[in-house]
């Protein structure tokens, strides 16, 4: 890559600029605004899913209430201050790396890791709970954890349905992130990145705040309704 | 388009909102608010993520051209939900069979 660089910019540029780009700059404002571009697509894939939510959710609303209080307040509560420390340790490594403080960058990279696998260890207790509980989907679920009979056992099944789809489909996402952070963050130990050139460190930190963002939509609407009754 | 550095300051301070704003969250959530208790949730999540997008996402620092993708998913996720939801939240006003 960097001999076609020479070739495009003469010998004097930056290694890391790719042939096809004017400058590092310009490099980098193509790879925010791609990353940008599929965060939209993301909004979407997630939009499905909360479009589902809000007609279940005004259709079978006392059901929905009756599930959303088995949800336990206290540990989601943690996990969403979890999740925007990790946020803010995320946004402190690319800031690090901006300034080209190679282990700073590694140790907030590292924190961000741990602080999204305790997020990820919380939601395995509570999912453990619910199949505890038989409140998972299907042929054993029970309405009486939830004091529902009839027509709203189903309907409860469909807050369950939507509760496990979306925390599963953000909780996938950390999974794929964590270790995405964790070669940025090799790549940072072995003094990849500069001031003039980060951008790996950058993107990984727009995904992770973009699924901090899910979290911040998924935890009212999930775990608070209904609670003042 | 120019790096431009963000203080820590401003991520911490970006950060205690963000704690505050899930507090006030759940509190709101246990005062009974009529039928605000939804819309008063969906203000303070909407607040939260604008901090994130415009401070920690760095959009408030990028280009216009970030702008435009970031409001394209704002205005596509906008059309999605109110489009069914006109359909679906007004049927219980009129009274409409099928709910």
């Amino acid at each position: 890559m960097s001999s076609m660089a020479e070739s495009a910019h003469g010998t004097e540029a930056h290694p890391d600029l790719v042939h096809h780009f004017e400058s590092l700059p310009a490099q980098k404002e193509a790879a925010t605004f791609g990353m940008w571009l599929f965060l939209v697509t993301e909004v979407l894939f997630f939009g499905g899913l909360f479009l589902a939510y809000t007609i279940y959710r005004n259709l079978y609303f006392h059901a929905f209430v009756q599930s959303s209080r088995h949800l336990d307040l206290t540990l989601g509560g943690v996990n969403t201050a979890v999740l925007i420390c990790s946020s803010l340790t995320m946004a402190m490594g690319v800031h690090s790396a901006a300034l080209n403080k190679r282990r700073a960058t590694v140790v907030w990279l590292l924190l961000t890791v741990a602080l999204g696998s305790v997020f990820l260890g919380i939601k395995a207790v509570e999912y453990k709970d619910k199949f505890d509980h038989h409140l998972v989907p299907g042929e054993h679920f029970q309405g009486e954890e939830l004091h529902v009979v009839g027509d709203e056992v189903r309907q409860a099944q469909i807050f369950y349905s939507l509760y496990f789809a979306m925390t599963g489909l953000h909780a996938t996402h950390m999974v794929i992130g964590i270790p995405i952070i964790l070669i940025v963050a090799w790549m940072a130990h072995r003094g990849r990145f500069s001031p003039e050139y980060h951008t790996p460190v950058e993107m990984t930190g727009l995904y992770w705040h973009f699924v901090d963002i899910v979290w911040i939509f998924l935890f009212p609407l999930l775990y608070l309704i209904g609670r003042h009754h | 388009m120019s790096e431009h550095i963000v203080s820590p300051r401003v991520y911490v301070g970006v950060f205690l909102a963000l704690m505050v704003g899930t507090g006030l969250t759940v509190f709101a959530a246990t005062v009974d608010l009529g039928m605000w208790n939804t819309p008063v949730a969906l203000v303070i999540a909407v607040a939260k993520a604008m901090l994130v997008v415009l401070y920690f996402m760095h959009v408030k620092y990028s280009s216009r051209l970030v702008g435009l993708a970031v409001g394209g998913a704002i205005l596509w996720f906008v059309l999605l939900i109110a489009g069914v939801a006109m359909d679906y939240l007004s049927r219980n006003w009129v009274g409409t069979p099928g709910t």
